[in-house]
């Protein structure tokens, strides 16, 4: 059987970038990246658990401008994942397919993603972790 | 004479003999993760600003414990799902598939219970 041959399905880089891809394969890569950030929540409880002393190095990692910086670009990453992880839901529930609404629901996703992220860290900086 | 429908051949099997569990309980620990999520986010925004007695009460705090315990349980079954499905799509290589996939069930597994231990030391200790 000759499978060499064959003609196969264009490869991904001949398409023109769509929101509802870029969307889909962000998922995908602020998956991957929360995992990586989800080390820091680990850190973060087996400093408190370890003593006074290993939980104010870890604040002052955090609190940081590098630290700061990180963390505010995970806020992101996940709120950007769990909002669009609720897409998701909906979409597997059997609804929001049509081409307008996944469009309409992706602009949706990140507004909301980028708004949640500004007022998670207004209460952050009201509340004084910002000093 | 054959008693079962053919109905026990597709129930909950397939090729990978496992039906539909991964798909569902990849939804199923989104769906806890719904509510839990912001609930993390907005107390650690506030925690942040809290000293180390302040950050102990709250940990020790029943309701903090038992969400905190049920967000660490579902988190690291979904990021295990979740790594594994990418390491399916884009490992290709039979034994580096294998042990990468391997060590991100140890991985999950043992990060998912640091933080439980670390939890239940700071909620039970006298």
């Amino acid at each position: 059987m000759n499978t060499q041959n064959r003609p196969i399905s264009p490869h991904l880089q001949i398409y023109r970038p769509q929101l509802t891809s870029v969307l889909s394969i962000s998922h995908r890569a602020s998956g991957v990246a929360l995992c990586v950030g989800a080390l820091a929540l680990v850190a973060w409880l087996i400093t408190l658990a370890a003593g006074p002393d290993a939980y104010a190095r870890a604040a002052a990692v955090i609190g940081s401008w590098p630290g700061k910086v990180i963390v505010f670009l995970f806020t992101l990453a996940l709120y950007f994942h769990f909002c669009n992880g609720i897409r998701h839901l909906v979409w597997d529930a059997g609804r929001g397919f049509d081409l307008a609404t996944a469009y309409a629901s992706g602009k949706a996703t990140v507004a909301a993603a980028v708004l949640l992220t500004l007022v998670t860290w207004a209460i952050w900086l009201f509340s004084g972790g910002g000093a | 004479m054959k008693y079962r429908t053919d109905l026990y051949l597709v129930r909950g099997l397939g090729s990978a003999k496992d039906g539909t569990r991964h798909w569902w309980m990849q939804r199923m620990t989104s769906l806890a993760l719904v509510p839990l999520t912001p609930w993390l986010v907005f107390s650690l925004a506030r925690i942040a600003s809290m000293d180390y007695e302040q950050a102990i009460a709250w940990v020790r705090s029943p309701l903090t414990a038992v969400l905190l315990l049920s967000t660490i349980l579902a988190l690291a079954y979904h990021a295990k799902l979740g790594l594994q499905v990418v390491i399916e799509d884009y490992v290709h290589h039979e034994g580096v598939k294998i042990a990468t996939l391997i060590g991100i069930n140890f991985l999950t597994l043992l990060f998912g219970l640091a933080s439980a231990l670390a939890v239940l030391r700071v909620a039970l200790a006298g």
